[in-house]
């Protein structure tokens, strides 16, 4: 089987563009595909985002299926929130059985603030037990209980992490702890406040971690000032500085300088040691992306040639 | 010496859990998971996590360190890291270890039989921490 384009990417050395699409809340294929068209050749891989914000989409994995339709590497994101032990595993197999390369593992949005509040929040595996047992379908063949499978998926296994959001020094190490349980690469929160991304990088290469791992940081282009706004003030987990707001505030385009301040903000966080590419995250704004890598000086996307095993 | 899981439905053993529940809800809010983790955590059970986290904080804090779920509780993960850090002996808090998960078919036993007889495998757990520090 071959391996994925993010792979084959990654383990060039190349530095690394990933984005992300969300999935529509309604059985319309079509805006997947439109989205995925506008990225191609722009990205490596392209996230599909698994009922984000705990509010009912098409599925991460039927996404992913639409998405490489169109001839884009689908990454799939997997919470557990939702799904128990055998129902994710059982996606895991599915959705290497559909020819899909890439899945990243998280915990997920509570579905408190989602649009089923009343649903049962699963939670049966965590973040980390659920990577180390996906990593042990793929490397060992073997379910979370021990047992052997026939076939095992070929995936590309990631993580995510949040260097903005408390407790700092302890954010480090729970990277480990991913590291430890097989995590290739890791994409994280949109990076805003680079000063909390340089503290936590600094002791993710003082662990030495940055070598086991291709770390991802999470890029967010802003649209508006308001948007800007409620990232800072309603969004748990997000560091949004008032310079930045202000910025997006006091600017006659603020789509110009969203823009602007998401390819600054790459040209900074390339500078900081140990990070290996980035994981752009556009909310309901697409059309950007491209844009966003062009003037990022990220264009055009290496194309690795991909070697088969048998 | 038996299965502790064998003694389940005996008038003892279900005493045994209610003696249990309470002595651990009232002050730690204990969920009688059947695997308890209270003293490798710092005195801070993880269940009480409205994820129910136990390898570490979701990517939800809030700044001030509280839950993104409930704003009004310190995030478990944020208590758990800083009581282990400052109060606990280096020995036994180990913040990079694995915890397995939460196995529901022990829900509602009691965790120190589970302890006792080690049918919660904490003994492996505790070897394979000794190992990877080695
Ligand atoms: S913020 Fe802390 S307590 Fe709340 S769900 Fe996340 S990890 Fe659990």
């Amino acid at each position: 089987m071959a391996i994925g384009n993010l792979q084959a990417v990654a383990e060039s050395g190349a530095f690394l563009v990933t984005s992300e699409i969300g999935p529509p809340k309604g059985a319309d294929p079509d805006a997947v595909r439109k989205a995925a068209r506008v990225m191609k050749g722009c990205v490596d891989a392209v996230n599909l985002t698994d009922n984000q914000t705990a509010v009912v989409r098409i599925s991460s994995v039927a996404a992913a299926v639409l998405v490489q339709q169109e001839g884009v590497e689908a990454v799939v994101q997997m919470t557990v929130r939702d799904r128990n032990r055998i129902a994710l595993q059982s996606d895991v197999l599915g959705l290497a059985a559909l020819g899909i390369k890439n899945v990243v593992c998280m915990s997920g949005d509570h579905p408190c603030n989602g649009n089923h509040p009343a649903a049962k929040p699963v939670y049966d595996l965590d973040s980390i037990t659920w990577l180390q047992t996906v990593v042990q379908m793929t490397r060992d063949g073997k379910f979370q209980c021990g047992e052997e499978m026939k076939k095992k998926p070929e995936l590309f296994v990631g993580a995510v992490e949040n260097p903005f959001a408390p407790p700092y020094e302890y954010r480090p190490i729970r990277l480990g702890k991913k590291v430890d349980a097989g995590a290739r690469y890791i994409q994280t929160q949109c990076a805003f406040d680079l000063d909390y991304l340089r503290r936590f990088m600094a002791d993710v290469v003082k662990l030495g971690l940055h070598e086991q791992v291709k770390i991802l940081v999470g890029i967010t282009p802003m649209k508006s000032a308001k948007m800007a706004r409620h990232m800072q003030t309603n969004v748990p987990g997000l560091q949004v500085p008032e310079a930045v707001c202000r910025r997006m505030e006091a600017a006659a385009d603020p789509k110009e300088e969203g823009l602007a301040i998401a390819v600054e903000t790459i040209h900074a966080v390339r500078e900081i040691p140990g990070v290996a590419g980035i994981h752009l995250m556009p909310v309901m704004w697409e059309d950007v992306v491209p844009l966003v890598v062009e003037r990022a000086g990220l264009l055009p996307r290496p194309t690795v040639e991909i070697a088969t095993t048998a | 010496m038996g299965n502790a899981l064998e003694w389940i439905g005996s008038k003892l053993y279900t005493g045994l859990v209610w003696f249990e529940y309470c002595a651990k809800h009232p002050i730690f809010g204990c969920r009688l998971c059947g695997t308890c983790k209270l003293h490798d955590l710092g005195l801070t059970c993880p269940m009480t996590c409205p994820k129910q986290l136990r390898n570490g904080p979701c990517g939800g804090v809030r700044a001030n360190g509280h839950c993104e779920v409930k704003p009004e509780m310190e995030c478990r993960w944020v208590r758990i890291e800083r009581r282990a850090r400052k109060y606990w002996p280096k020995s036994w808090w180990h913040p990079r270890h694995i915890n397995p998960p939460v196995r529901w078919d022990l829900q509602a036993t009691s965790s120190w039989l589970n302890y006792l007889y080690n049918v919660d495998k904490h003994k492996e757990e505790y070897e394979e921490i000794k190992a990877k520090q080695q």
